[in-house]
């Protein structure tokens, strides 16, 4: 900063040089206000019994009773135990997986069939949730689909309704989530991969040593990184779920509910099914609160010990 | 020795590739041959890679209920141009502004940024913001507003690109020839950031095409249902096959009875329908999405 005193010139000029990037900005500001901000203030509905007539503000308080009745059900464990377990199913299949791929993709000379598995194993990612919806209902439908009748039926095996039966469903998800989002993680690990100096691996041919040896001592150890940045970005983010993923491949199946419904459905139902905004708004609150400390400390702690992965 | 290990690599590489490939592709070819079987032959036999009776009856009953699904198309059409333009502009404007830190007060806007990344109000206090205070419900605009247009991660994007792609010494050359910051930015900037803006106009882009959970909570089915894009009418579809079928009388004066609708092939044929533009673009954005992906991977 110059000296502000010196005269209310300069502080003028200054202004007026800087009053374009205000301007700049101020779209924007107030769409992080409506979008975000705003809302931000809106999580006192969760303290308050709200009426209509009063609207938020006029509200009477009501402390925390409206967490005590969402914890006095067993839903919010539920809701609680689903999310943060498929959030760490996913991401441990979803790097295994990403990263295997990504090393076999980088092990094959022709250039154009690696460009084409790429593009391939990427197209999902585009698809809307409510069009893989309808691709897992082909193979799934206890009616019409695949898996019924064209693969347990001629085996003669026994039909399974799966929309009506609680077993496989943790397998589906965690399919359906890799099915959709392995190629993205591919391209990121595979970027890492490619970027790694050739010298190394010519170094270690030199030695005699095997493409196995090689993977295991240069490429995972070089990509540790990576792993490590896209752990913290989910640390933050196990709280939350797909809402995609979990509303639209299980078909909203009630009894399926025990094994598929995640907070973000939870808080949907109870909104918009229920006009519950007691429960909704407490369940949305907490999964709020507990995402943020989250962040906190997951970076908190990248900081002390890898202080080039932290986010800020 | 050594070049057998690397037959055996190359063999098991593109057996997994392939593998992988195969069921990436598979699912939507089914979806794509479903939509192509007989109905009847469908409900007695299921979906399969290889019906016995194919038939078009499926799209033929789309093409008599085109005033739905085409009005569905337009609207995800206009939804997406109008959310990714403005997204695009507010994001571009917003990136160039916080990458002038000196500016007392961008530091603040910045954390503001961060900060709507880190903590939100959640799904409640954002669908009572959008009905009460600032009231989109069944208008076009619960379609563009509510939580797409900016994207606080790819604001971050350009302003990185802005920071390190862009030799600052252009901006003073163009400063000392008496340009204002406006001209800089339109004459200037943009023109040399051309491929980030691409590559986040293409995620807003495909995020808008792709979104059906703005309709679904601010469009009413009642009052709302005429800003429906092709993905909450696939939605609703999925919900309720009579949204479809409910014009049944077109059909008899088609001459098809009620008992032949297709009503098992028809919602495959309009998933085929809602997927097929971007099978047909994919190829071409293709390389930007690849460069999305990698730019948003690393942390710069």
């Amino acid at each position: 900063m110059i000296k502000k005193k010196e005269n209310g010139q300069v502080k003028k000029f200054r202004f007026r040089q800087a009053l374009p990037f205000y301007l700049f900005v101020l779209p924007g500001l107030l769409y992080l206000l409506i979008n975000n901000y705003i809302p931000m203030f809106g999580i006192v509905i969760a303290f308050k019994k709200l009426n209509f007539a009063k609207g938020i503000f006029g509200s009477d308080w009501y402390g925390l009773n409206n967490f005590k009745f969402l914890f006095a059900t067993k839903d919010a464990w539920e809701i609680t135990r689903n999310t943060l377990l498929y959030n760490v199913a996913f991401f441990i299949v979803g790097t295994v997986c990403a990263i295997g791929l990504a090393i076999f993709i980088n092990e094959i000379t022709a250039k154009k069939a690696s460009k084409l598995y790429q593009t391939v194993i990427l197209l999902p990612y585009l698809l809307s949730w409510v069009i893989v919806g309808y691709l897992s209902y082909a193979f799934l439908s206890s009616e019409t689909g695949l898996i019924n009748n064209s693969i347990l039926k001629p085996l003669g095996l026994e039909p399974v309704n799966f929309y009506q039966d609680k077993t496989y469903w943790p397998y589906i998800l965690v399919f359906f989530n890799l099915w959709k989002n392995v190629g993205y993680s591919m391209i990121i690990y595979f970027s890492s991969i490619v970027g790694i100096n050739t010298d190394y691996y010519e170094a270690a041919r030199i030695d005699g040593a095997s493409k196995w040896k090689q993977i295991k001592y240069i490429t995972l150890p070089l990509l540790k990184p990576t792993v490590i940045t896209l752990f913290i970005m989910n640390v933050g983010q196990v709280f939350r779920s797909d809402f995609g993923l979990f509303y639209q491949v299980p078909r909203n199946s009630g009894v399926l509910y025990p094994v598929t419904r995640t907070i973000d459905v939870y808080v949907y139902q109870a909104l918009m099914k229920s006009s519950d905004y007691a429960m909704s708004s407490a369940a949305s609150v907490y999964q709020s609160i507990c995402g943020f400390v989250l962040i906190l400390a997951a970076n908190a702690i990248v900081r002390r010990y890898h202080k080039e992965s932290a986010l800020f | 020795m050594k070049s057998k290990e690397n037959t055996v690599t190359q063999v098991l590489s593109h057996a997994v590739c392939i593998i992988f490939s195969l069921s990436a592709i598979l699912p939507l070819l089914l979806l794509v041959i479903a939509s192509f079987t007989k109905n009847s032959w469908a409900v007695t036999n299921g979906f399969s890679f290889f019906p016995k009776e194919l038939s078009l009856s499926a799209y033929t009953y789309i093409s008599s209920q085109w005033a739905l699904i085409g009005r569905g198309y337009l609207n995800t059409i206009l939804v997406t141009f109008a959310g990714t333009a403005i997204g695009l502009t507010f994001s571009t404007l917003f990136a160039y502004g916080i990458s002038h830190s000196e500016i007392p007060g961008m530091k603040l806007v910045s954390f503001l940024l961060v900060f709507s990344m880190l903590f939100n109000g959640g799904l409640v206090s954002t669908y009572y913001t959008y009905i009460n205070i600032f009231p989109v419900k069944d208008t076009f605009w619960a379609q563009v507003i509510p939580n797409l247009m900016m994207n606080a991660f790819n604001v971050i994007l350009i302003r990185n690109y802005f920071t390190n792609s862009i030799p600052p010494s252009l901006r003073e050359a163009a400063k000392i020839d008496g340009a204002s910051e406006y001209r800089i930015l339109a004459k200037i900037i943009i023109p040399l950031s051309k491929p980030i803006l691409a590559t986040v106009g293409l995620f807003t882009a495909l995020a808008y095409w792709n979104d059906w959970t703005n309709g679904l909570y601010y469009l009413s089915q009642r009052k709302g249902s005429q800003y429906f894009t092709i993905q909450n009418i696939l939605n609703n579809i999925n919900d309720n096959i009579q949204v479809i079928l409910q014009n049944a009388s077109t059909m008899s004066k088609m001459g098809t009875s009620v008992a032949d609708l297709p009503s098992t092939t028809v919602r495959m044929a309009i998933a085929v329908i809602g997927l097929l533009p971007i099978l047909i673009l994919y190829p071409f954005f293709q390389k930007y999405f690849v460069k999305g992906i990698t730019l948003g991977g690393v942390k710069e």
